[in-house]
């Protein structure tokens, strides 16, 4: 059965859109996890909650722009005070402590959520309206201005990473942070910069894929899910590793959605990740360790 | 200025420092000496909060600094120079250094002075200060380690075994590069296995054996006493 | 016996190795670049206390390690009483007889003293009877018993591993190994950690057991290699450096250069 090429075209151009969202999530998880070895089980509904206060503050005040800025900062300070309170005491701990507490995390924050703004979705107006001719279809410009702020916003993250004091105190706190320390770095406060980071990157996701899904309290699982597989799949710790990888199962989403439908294409990204894990264990976009 | 006063550590249940008592002047090399597995690298770790003193009092300048986290010491004025290095490998030979010349206080002037003074005792550090610190060599790394330790302009540098796998040449180095930390007065707990060297340039030496000080003495009086430096260190 | 220094690589007999309970020949070990043990060839006789020594990074854990399987040599031999070990899993050479404690204590925390030596002891002697289970019982537990004895926790027999001392716990260490019934036993630096008193309670209770079995042992301590050992082998990078009584070791002028590096 041929398919028309401007079909593959279009969910080539889906695939990145959605790729660059997640990827936008993916890389707040895989820093958290190769700073502080924290499985974060909760990161999905720190996207959630970011929709909801975007939400919220939008029906406020009309400026979709604001409200991502103020969900960003409101999520980064949240994600703060849950680490500071939860994870710190829990450093150098089993793994499965971690864990645990993430897992209670996401709990809280969903029924937190659903006391908050009720049980019904909300909806995110786009900020940019209009379309264009792609092919056969109306392409919505504001899903091109999505993937494009997502990649401004992981570029300035590398930016900030590569130059800087404090891109420095993070790359060194994740690769030793023993020595880290003896060099006079913080490292509590290192891990809790770097969580509220990562948090403030979904709370953003979350915002900009608000006019696309809606904002549900239990969206967070998907999310959560489909970055571990990323992460798995990308190298955890590995930021550009993830990115690509992103890019890379959403693009296999995109084009299963071509044959069967998007509920069931969300089995290729199962396979990316057990394919992976069965002969790439530490990543697909890792280079083989010497 | 730093002392110990009958630490004991563990590492688990495995007792490695059975009551160590120790001290450094202000500006003093102080070198400690004793095979391997006799718990010299534990003391450095034990004063540097990479070990927690389960007894015992580590103090600086008078005031009690058992177990405060290493980064507290850092800012402190102590510097740890580690057996393995522990060079950020990603990082390039500039950023590991600004690990530590990125402080607050420092000014661009100061920062600028500091890390020409580096560069002028380690003059391979500055090529290769682009470079990836994994990939500098042996030596390099250890002359890396030191002058990161540098950076944080410290009063006193925990060394341990620097040169230890290094060839006749970089112990020379490493040598000249005490020699300058002290000229600066900065004081030095140097843990070695090389006898020759400690003894060149320290002025007292501690002798450890099975997680305790058995002597100290003034380097001078070991160089003249060889029997004792078999007794503890030979075979 | 050979007196002073052996160059490097050269095999050392003793008379045939008839009386040999391990030989290694020519035991080279490489991990990439690195030459972590050289062309090794030593001889430990039946009924030997035999120490390994020698300075940091000499290849006395890498040689343990090819010893008991652990790591697979690159290239060369190993004899366990006449068998090629080399290169075979550790359980497998647990069963031909050849035991080791370990540096980090590798005891059940959550079981009893004697159950810790049981649990060996039953590994040796009837592993596979199911059936006969009565039977098997009896004669196991008497050995276990004889065990502790020997490592000096018979009163501790129903005392949880977890709540012993350091000291204790690296004896019943020994004792599981010993419940193996081990021709040659592997010793991994048995005093580390230990106090003065534990140090000489440890010596003694090696003197013990040396009575019956061979012994190779890892050791800083040079009072403790110095006063068991009857034959010292000293390495320097991966390289036999010296063999001979502690006399002999004591009066080679190399290894005192090797060690204090004058």
């Amino acid at each position: 059965m041929a398919i028309p090429l401007d079909q593959i075209l279009i969910q080539t151009v889906n695939g990145l859109v959605n790729g660059m969202i997640l990827a936008l999530v993916a890389s707040g998880l895989t820093l958290i996890f190769g700073i502080m070895d924290v499985v974060n089980f909760a990161h999905g509904d720190l996207v959630m909650l970011g929709g909801f206060v975007g939400a919220t503050t939008m029906a406020a005040t009309g400026n979709f722009w604001l409200a991502m800025l103020v969900a960003a900062l409101t999520i980064a300070l949240i994600g703060a005070v849950l680490q500071i309170t939860t994870l710190r005491p829990l450093l150098g701990r089993d793994p499965l402590t971690t864990i645990l507490a993430t897992f209670g995390m996401s709990l809280v924050l969903q029924k937190y959520a659903l006391w908050q703004w009720g049980p019904s979705a909300r909806q995110l107006q786009e900020p940019i309206t209009g379309r264009f001719d792609l092919f056969y279809l109306q392409y919505p410009w504001y899903r091109v201005a999505t993937a494009i702020l997502a990649g401004a916003i992981i570029g300035g993250l590398w930016l900030f990473l590569k130059r800087g004091t404090y891109g420095i105190w993070i790359r060194a706190t994740t690769q030793d942070r023993i020595m880290a320390s003896a060099m006079g770095i913080p490292v509590p406060w290192v891990h809790t910069a770097v969580f509220a980071i990562g948090a403030a990157m979904a709370a953003a996701s979350g915002v900009l894929f608000g006019p696309l899904g809606g904002v549900t309290q239990t969206m967070g699982a998907d999310f959560t899910l489909r970055a571990f597989i990323v992460v798995v799949v990308g190298g955890m710790g590995n930021l550009g590793g993830s990115i690509l990888a992103s890019i890379f199962i959403s693009l296999l989403e995109a084009y299963a959605s071509l044959f069967v439908s998007p509920a069931q294409a969300v089995i290729v990204s199962f396979v990316a990740l057990i394919l992976t894990l069965l002969f790439r264990p530490t990543g697909l976009f890792v280079p083989t360790p010497k | 200025m730093l002392s110990l006063a009958d630490v004991h550590t563990y590492y688990g249940k495995s007792h490695i420092l059975h009551g160590v008592s120790l001290e450094v002047g202000p500006g003093e090399v102080v070198g400690l000496l004793g095979r391997n597995g006799v718990g010299k690298s534990t003391t450095l770790k034990s004063v540097m909060g990479l070990a927690r003193p389960a007894r015992g009092r580590v103090s600086f300048d008078g005031r009690d600094i058992t177990g405060l986290a290493p980064h507290q010491l850092a800012r402190l004025g102590l510097a740890w120079v580690p057996e393995d290095r522990r060079i950020f490998r990603l990082l390039s030979v500039l950023e590991n250094l600004r690990t530590g010349l990125d402080r607050a206080g420092m000014d661009d002037a100061r920062r600028e002075g500091l890390l020409d003074k580096v560069y002028r005792a380690f003059p391979v550090l500055r090529e290769r200060r682009h470079q990836a610190g994994g990939t500098l060599s042996g030596g390099e790394q250890q002359m890396l380690a030191i002058a990161r330790a540098m950076m944080l302009e410290p009063r006193i540098v925990l060394l341990d075994e620097p040169t230890e796998g290094l060839m006749p040449r970089m112990v020379s180095q490493i040598r000249d590069i005490i020699g300058l930390l002290n000229r600066e007065g900065v004081a030095i707990l140097l843990v070695e296995q090389n006898v020759p060297l400690t003894l060149e340039v320290s002025r007292r030496v501690y002798i450890m054996e099975k997680g305790v000080v058995r002597h100290q003495a003034l380097a001078a009086d070991l160089r003249a006493d060889q029997a004792v430096i078999h007794q503890y260190l030979g075979v | 016996m050979t007196a002073g220094s052996v160059p490097a690589g050269a095999l050392v007999t003793d008379g045939g190795g008839a009386g040999s309970i391990l030989r290694t020949e020519g035991l080279t070990v490489r991990f990439g670049g690195l030459t972590a043990l050289n062309s090794v060839s030593v001889t430990v006789r039946r009924g030997e206390i035999r120490a390994i020594i020698g300075p940091n990074g000499a290849g006395k854990s890498t040689f343990f390690n090819c010893l008991t399987g652990v790591i697979r040599p690159t290239s060369g031999r190993i004899l366990l009483d006449g068998d090629d070990i080399t290169g075979l899993s550790p359980d497998r050479i647990s069963r031909k007889a050849l035991a080791r404690s370990y540096q980090i204590t590798n005891i059940l925390p959550g079981a009893t003293v004697l159950e810790n030596v049981r649990i060996a002891a039953q590994s040796r002697r009837h592993a596979w009877a199911l059936l006969r289970h009565h039977r098997a019982y009896a004669d196991v537990l008497a050995r276990s018993r004889a065990v502790l004895a020997s490592v000096g926790l018979a009163d501790k027999e129903d005392e949880l591993a977890a709540n012993l001392s350091h000291g204790e716990q690296r004896n019943l260490e020994i004792g599981i190994a010993l419940a193996t019934e081990p021709k040659l036993l592997c010793l991994d630096e048995p005093t580390a950690g230990m106090s003065v008193t534990e140090t000489h309670a440890t010596v003694e209770l090696v003197r013990r057991i040396a009575a019956d079995l061979t012994i190779l042992i890892v050791e800083h301590d040079m009072e403790v290699v110095m006063g068991l050992a009857r034959t010292i082998t000293v390495l320097h990078y991966g390289e036999v450096l010296a063999e001979g009584t502690p006399a002999e070791i004591q009066a080679n002028p190399r290894v005192q250069e090797v060690y204090l590096k004058t």
